[in-house]
Formats: structure tokens, C-alpha cells, sequence
């Protein structure tokens, strides 16, 4: 009697999941699929989610490397908030985090006369597009870095040294090789995060076709304007797009046990 | 040679050693928790005294306010789980000290093979070390610590992680090749077997204290090579 309960739930659920999602595909046949991706509108958000997704994702590596090695290896007075902080943005409402960016780039928010200053607008550009994906997809890379840095060694940094190879050298050869599951599976995850980004976009960016119209904001737009055909084939990419990244995952788990 | 004369507060105890390391090897013995791993470290930059010098060979490496980092101090040293770098195959992590000078690939790749050769392990080259047993990864370390000709080598515990039937092969092996070197040679070690079998000058470390001169007959003449301090 239990087994047969606990068996439909499970087996509900993951209908749930699956049902709406194969719906997607459905509802699309191929060739209708393709003539909506040929579309100007569907090409322009396709660029701009390319483009700002590669440009966050940059500075998600660059500057979230640093600070997950920072996490993982020093010791030092507030370790523990700066740890916190980090994970912040993956509770934080997405709307919440774009009004929070808005406060800050927007014409009249804290840095609002600096960047005015040197006449830089930074809100409702594809730069603000760029800054809610690195604010959203970062945690998600620093925290599987920062694990993944903890796994390393640290005699085998030491003897990196005595063999004569300085700090950066070492953790270019060394520290990041043997990291490396990890940091792909951190950067897949965040600039997934990143491609899927809505909430924070629309707030500090708007919806700007050709300049800040990602694919997930074309989507919305595209149901609104009653273009169905626009908004599933879209859809359909990003769906496309994770599961691939939830296979990608799933092999690096195995390659790395 | 190796002048040592440092003091470093550890948990439990103060780690004080006053000694001179002369080329070939010396064993530095105690029991486990003495002391021996962290003025190991200290000489090859690990670890910072708190107090004292460390010189080799005349370069002040510790002392006053200078401290060159491990990187810079040209000092081999042999972990006691080896630490080899999993994600190299055997060539490769031979040939590192080499790659860290800029040695060029032919040049490099000679001396690797040699080394591969005298150590009896050529045939791993291509083996990463999570196939290799025990006796193995120590022979691939060992090259590994000696391919680059270090200025001083130092080797914890070389013998520990290995089983009984391995551990007499590999200790033979080992000392037939440190006693090839004209170089400063540290060898810590808890084994009286050890002490026995490299029949060297021995630094005794117990509780963090430096205790007994070490002796070594030379041209018939008995040198006092290493001495301690019990303030």
C-alpha cells in the first residue's frame, strides 16, 4: 500500500517535470522551428543572449577564480560573511537583484554621478544586461570552484614549489588542472543561470530588442505580442540548451568519482 | 652545507635546533611528533621560523626580516605520501624541476630518461601515478626531487608509506642514490632500522629539542658534523 503511494507521487512529479517539457517540443515541428529561429527578432536575441552570456561569463571566471581560491585557502577576519555574501544572490529574487543593480548604475543610484560624470550609461544597456547575468550566475561558479580548490592537495602545491615554480605558475600547472571538473561544472552552471536570466534583466535593462532583448525576455515578449510560433522556438532552445548542460554535469559527476 | 639554528613555537612545544648539515646525508631521528616534519619544512620554506637563520651554503634563506619563499631556495624535498601530480604522467613529473628552470625539451627529456633508467622505473613514463604501487611512487618522487640537481635534498620519512617486503628493496635502492651525492641530504625518519642502514651522522629531535652530536668518520678523521643545543 505504501509502495504504491510512495511510487505514484514519485511518479507524478516527474510527469510534471517531463510532460510540459516534451509539450515544448511538441508543439513545435521542425520546420516551423527553424523558420521562427530565421526570423529577425528570434536572430537578435539569440546575438545579444550570446554575447552577453560569453562577456559574464568572463568575468565570472576572472574575477570568481580569485575569490573562490581566496575562500577555499586563507584564513582570514570575515571568511565567514564574505562566504555568505557569495551565496546571497542564489536566494535572492531575481526582481529583487535587478531593482538592488538599479540602485547602484541607475542615473540616480550610488554611482549614478560617477558614471555620469564620464557620460557612461550604464542602466538599460547591454552592459546592465551584462551585470544581472555575473550578479545571478557567479555564486554558482564560486561556490563549486571554492569546493573544488578545497579537493586540491596542498603538499602537492608545497612540492610544486620546492620543484621551483612560483605561486601563479603553480596554480596554473597544478591547483586549477586538478580543479578542473569542477571549475567546468561551476562555469557551465553559472553561465546557464545566466543564459535563463529574466527577473534582474528587465528591471536594470529593460526590453530593448536588439540591446537588451535576451532570448528569455524575447520569449515574454514574443507570448505578449501573441507570436506564439517566436516564443516556443525560443523556448525550445533554452530547454535544448539545459538539458544539455544537465548531461554535461552528469559526466563530469562520473568522470570526477 | 646547511646551518640551522632556529626556534619555532609549536602546540605542544617549542621546536629549537641548532646544527650544521654537511654534504651527504645526515638522519634526523625521533619520534613521531618531535618535531622532525616541521624543521623539514622550515629549511626548504614551507614553514616561517619565528626565530633564527636558516643559511645555505653562505645565502642567508632565513634571518633578520628576509625570508626566500620555497620556490627560490633550489631545495629538493620528498613528501612523505609523496605528493605526486596526478594529473602528469611519470615523465612529466620528473622532468618539473626541470621545466621550472626553462630547460629546454631535448635537454629535459635526457635527463628524465636518465634518471628513469637509474631508478629502474623507464618503462613508466607514459604511467600516471594513481596505477603505480607504492615502491613505484617512490622511485617516480625520488627522480623527481633529483633530476633538477637541487642544492640540498630532504626526504620525510621516505620509507613509511610502504609495506615490509618493498620497504628493504627500496631503502637499498634509495641509499645507493642519495650516496652518490655531494649535496647537503636530510633524511628524517622515526625507524632505528633506517638509522642503522645509512649508518650516518645522526640528528636526534625529541619533544622539539636537538639532543645528540652526530659523528661521521671521513679520511679516518671523526668530524663533529651536527650539534645541538638543550637550553
Amino acid at each position: 500500500m505504501i509502495r504504491i503511494a510512495v511510487g505514484a507521487a514519485s511518479a507524478l512529479l516527474l510527469l510534471f517535470i517531463a510532460v510540459p517539457l516534451a509539450a515544448l517540443y511538441a508543439h513545435l515541428p521542425p520546420g516551423r522551428f527553424l523558420a521562427a529561429l530565421a526570423t529577425p527578432g528570434a536572430l537578435s536575441a539569440l546575438r545579444i543572449s550570446a554575447l552577453t552570456t560569453a562577456c559574464s561569463l568572463a568575468l565570472t571566471l576572472v574575477l570568481g577564480t580569485p575569490l573562490a581560491y581566496v575562500l577555499a585557502r586563507v584564513r582570514f577576519p570575515g571568511r565567514a560573511i564574505a562566504d555568505a555574501l557569495v551565496d546571497l544572490p542564489i536566494v535572492v529574487p531575481p526582481a529583487v537583484a535587478g531593482l538592488a543593480l538599479l540602485f547602484v548604475f541607475g542615473r540616480y543610484g550610488v554611482l549614478g554621478p560617477l558614471l555620469g560624470a564620464v557620460h557612461l550609461r550604464v542602466a538599460f544597456t547591454t552592459t546592465a544586461v551584462v551585470l544581472a547575468q555575473l550578479f545571478v550566475g557567479a555564486p554558482f561558479y564560486i561556490r563549486a570552484a571554492r569546493a573544488g580548490f578545497l579537493t586540491v592537495d596542498r603538499t602537492v602545491e608545497d612540492a610544486s614549489a620546492t620543484l621551483g615554480m612560483g605561486p601563479l605558475r603553480t596554480f596554473a600547472r597544478i591547483t586549477v588542472p586538478l580543479a578542473l571538473p569542477a571549475l567546468a561544472g561551476g562555469a557551465v552552471l553559472a553561465w546557464a543561470r545566466g543564459l535563463g536570466e529574466f527577473g534582474a534583466t528587465i528591471m536594470v535593462a529593460g526590453n530593448l530588442p536588439g540591446v537588451t532583448q535576451t532570448l528569455p525576455l524575447a520569449v515574454y515578449l514574443g507570448l505578449e505580442d501573441g507570436d506564439v510560433e517566436l516564443a516556443s522556438a525560443l523556448a525550445l532552445v533554452l530547454v535544448t540548451v539545459a538539458l544539455a548542460v544537465v548531461v554535461f554535469a552528469r559526466l563530469l559527476e562520473r568522470r570526477a568519482a | 652545507m646547511i646551518e640551522v639554528n632556529l626556534r619555532k613555537r609549536l602546540r605542544d612545544f617549542t621546536l629549537e635546533v641548532d646544527a650544521t648539515f654537511a654534504p651527504g646525508v645526515t638522519v634526523v631521528a625521533g619520534p613521531s611528533g618531535a618535531g622532525k616534519t616541521t624543521l623539514l619544512r622550515a629549511i626548504a620554506g614551507l614553514t616561517v621560523p619565528d626565530a633564527g637563520r636558516i643559511v645555505l651554503d653562505g645565502t642567508v634563506l632565513d634571518g633578520g626580516a628576509s625570508h626566500v619563499p620555497a620556490f627560490r631556495r633550489e631545495i629538493a624535498y620528498v613528501f612523505q605520501e609523496y605528493a605526486l601530480f596526478g594529473h602528469l604522467d611519470v615523465a612529466a613529473n620528473v622532468g618539473y624541476g626541470l621545466a621550472a628552470r626553462g630547460v629546454p625539451h631535448p635537454r629535459r627529456a635526457a635527463l628524465v630518461r636518465s634518471w628513469l633508467e637509474r631508478l629502474g622505473i623507464a618503462a613508466l613514463a607514459r604511467a600516471r601515478p594513481a596505477g603505480l604501487s607504492g615502491g613505484e611512487r617512490q622511485r617516480v618522487a625520488l627522480a623527481r626531487a633529483l633530476a633538477w640537481s637541487p642544492r640540498a635534498v630532504l626526504l620525510d620519512e621516505p620509507f613509511s608509506a610502504l609495506d615490509d617486503a618493498t620497504r628493504e628493496t627500496v631503502r637499498e635502492q634509495v641509499r645507493a642514490t642519495l650516496a652518490g651525492l655531494d649535496v647537503p641530504v636530510l633524511l628524517v625518519t622515526h625507524d632505528e632500522e633506517d638509522v642503522a642502514l645509512f649508518a650516518a651522522p645522526v640528528l636526534r629531535i625529541e619533544r622539539g629539542i636537538g639532543l645528540a652530536a652526530a659523528r661521521r668518520k671521513e679520511n679516518g678523521a671523526v668530524h663533529h658534523d651536527s650539534v645541538q643545543t638543550a637550553p
